[in-house]
């Protein structure tokens, strides 16, 4: 899509409206303020500082999960955390997206071999991006951000091919 | 009789009559636990849960609080969430290997929990450690005190309605990451302190850097102080606030920072000392009010004295090995041995028992923040329900290592 390559007074533009909602949604990332280990420091916090500064890609957090489009599980999720973690994805709105940083949320990560860690997030919710590393560099988180957005582009994509063959 | 509903106002009770919502029977999924001594029933006090997921609750705490009003009557600490074994699995882990799981414990000065297990390790297998690595771990642990008191000094200004100061902390905390990067390889899980030495010299180059480091934040320092400590809203939220005199403190066994504002001189470096911190000097600043005031302006003042201990650090670094000669497997004999380090936090204390094997038989860790998050339940009754956030963010805790 080039809205963003768009420029010269006076022009129009046709566009299908989902096309758009998809832009925009691609384009402010609004993630849930949900640190839970280790994670947090570099995903959360030093991502939103000067240097990394993922306010620039449109990724800002939200206190709420009521206002959240992506989730970031940032840690090492057990038993006791597993319905909480349950219970804020389905206090997002839809479409909602989930990032899981770190070799805990993906995997379990050092800790795997206790009973009480979850062997990966996506046992409990669904997972977009997976993000290696103990913990991951900030720059491997917005790298994340970016495969989400190339994501969010190819279902735009995907639906309109469905939608075109269903027609023909 | 009219009711005018600007001025006349029901009690509480006879609101639930047919036009409010009647209590219902069972709390929402979630909310099935209420603190002790509550009863559900009453309509006059609000049952508010916040966390584990609070965007001011320094990770997964969960506080289950009873209100009157804007006042809370009660609250209840609940930890737990970020329970992962770090005990048990250190069972399995050779004695090189454990550092990696206390890394992960106290996940922002993560340097002190691997000091304190490779001082224990080296009692218990009698190592000689060179006296420059003494030194590297002087160096590094104060470096890690900076970079945790800012990671403090943060988000406790944030839980107080301040945000700018926030952002500065971080900018700071950046360049001290760069340093213990280039020192140890990487930005927060080290590994870098082993039993007998540390794992690697120092890089070329980097006393210029950390040099550049310490001149820029000698000129900060202030400004943040300013910043912070200077705004009269501030003061107005933490003098007087939140206040643990010097008897609860001691009863409750508090160490560090939190112990020191209530009136007590107690620091490791001084009274039990260990790596190279007999040879610096240094004050260890105190307060006697106990309020979350004098909390903010220990570690403002221990954060200037790390600066003074780099310095001389950097100045007296003696030549030599970096690591003793220390087996691949280490096997220590069978026995006990306990070691404390002062922490950013307070006194992080390890025990560690050995059958002569190379993983520990048991190992066990003292965190100090979990002894803090005690006095938190204790200072609750009868504080401003915003009030509490700051009381909780002024202890400075860190769920990681409390959880564990």
């Amino acid at each position: 899509m080039a809205i963003d390559k768009l420029t010269g007074e006076n022009s129009i533009l046709f566009i299908r409206s989902e096309q758009l909602f998809d832009w925009a949604r691609r384009n402010s990332l609004w993630y849930m303020a949900f640190g839970i280990a280790c994670c947090a420091i570099e995903g959360l916090m030093h991502a939103s500082g000067p240097r990394f500064d993922f306010d620039r890609m449109g990724v800002f957090f939200r206190a709420s999960p009521r206002q959240a489009d992506v989730m970031i599980v940032a840690g090492t999720v057990n038993k006791k955390m597993a319905e909480t973690v349950k219970r804020l994805y389905d206090q997002m709105p839809e479409p909602k997206w989930v990032v899981a940083m770190g070799a805990c949320a993906c995997t379990g990560g050092p800790f795997r071999e206790y009973g009480n860690v979850i062997m990966g997030v996506d046992k409990v919710v669904p997972v977009d991006v997976y993000v290696p590393g103990c913990p991951p560099r900030p720059e491997s988180v917005q790298y994340g951000f970016m495969q989400l957005q190339k994501k969010i582009d190819a279902q735009t994509e995907e639906r309109l091919a469905a939608r075109r063959n269903a027609n023909r | 009789m009219t009711i005018d509903p600007r001025t006349d106002v029901p009690p509480a009770g006879e609101m639930l009559g047919d036009t409010h919502c009647p209590v219902p029977d069972t709390l929402p999924v979630g909310l099935d636990h209420v603190p002790t001594g509550v009863d559900r029933e009453q309509a006059e006090h609000l049952i508010v849960n916040f966390g584990p997921q609070h965007p001011s609750m320094h990770g997964v705490l969960r506080i289950l609080g009873e209100l009157d009003g804007e006042e809370m009557i009660s609250g209840e600490v609940n930890i737990g969430y970020l329970h992962r074994g770090i005990e048990k699995l250190a069972e399995s882990r050779r004695y090189d290997q454990v550092g990696t799981l206390l890394d992960r414990g106290d996940y922002i000065a993560g340097i002190h929990g691997e000091l304190a297990f490779a001082m224990a390790t080296e009692q218990l297998a009698e190592i000689e450690v060179p006296e420059r690595a003494l030194w590297i771990r002087t160096l590094v642990g104060e470096i890690t005190r900076i970079s945790s008191h800012l990671l403090w000094y943060g988000p406790m200004g944030l839980d107080a309605g301040a945000m700018g100061q926030f952002l500065y902390a971080v900018r700071d905390r950046e360049m001290l990451l760069d340093i213990l990067e280039a020192i140890t390889g990487a930005r927060m899980m080290f590994n870098y302190i082993r039993p007998g030495g540390v794992l690697r010299d120092l890089p070329a180059g980097i006393e210029r850097k950390i040099l550049e480091f310490l001149d820029h934040f000698e000129k900060m320092l202030p400004e943040h102080d300013d910043l912070l400590g200077g705004n009269e809203i501030f003061q107005l939220r933490t003098k007087g606030v939140g206040v643990i005199d010097r008897d609860k403190a001691l009863a409750y066994s508090l160490t560090g920072a939190n112990l020191r504002a209530s009136g007590v001189s107690w620091d490791l470096r001084k009274d039990r000392p260990y790596a190279a911190y007999d040879k610096v000097e240094f004050d260890v600043p105190i307060s006697n009010e106990g309020d979350i005031y004098s909390r903010y302006l220990v570690r403002m003042e221990e954060m200037r004295q790390s600066v003074r201990i780099i310095r001389q650090v950097l100045d007296g670094m003696p030549e030599g090995p970096h690591t003793a000669k220390v087996a691949k497997v280490l096997r220590p004999p069978a026995g006990e041995a306990y070691a404390a380090v002062e922490a950013p936090r307070g006194e992080w204390g390890i025990h560690i028992i050995s059958n002569g094997s190379d993983n520990p038989a048991r190992m066990r860790y003292r965190p100090p923040a979990f002894y803090a998050l005690q006095v938190v339940e204790d200072l609750i009754p009868g504080t401003l329900l915003a009030d509490m956030i700051v009381v909780a963010g002024s202890m400075d805790i860190v769920l990681g290592e409390i959880d564990r």
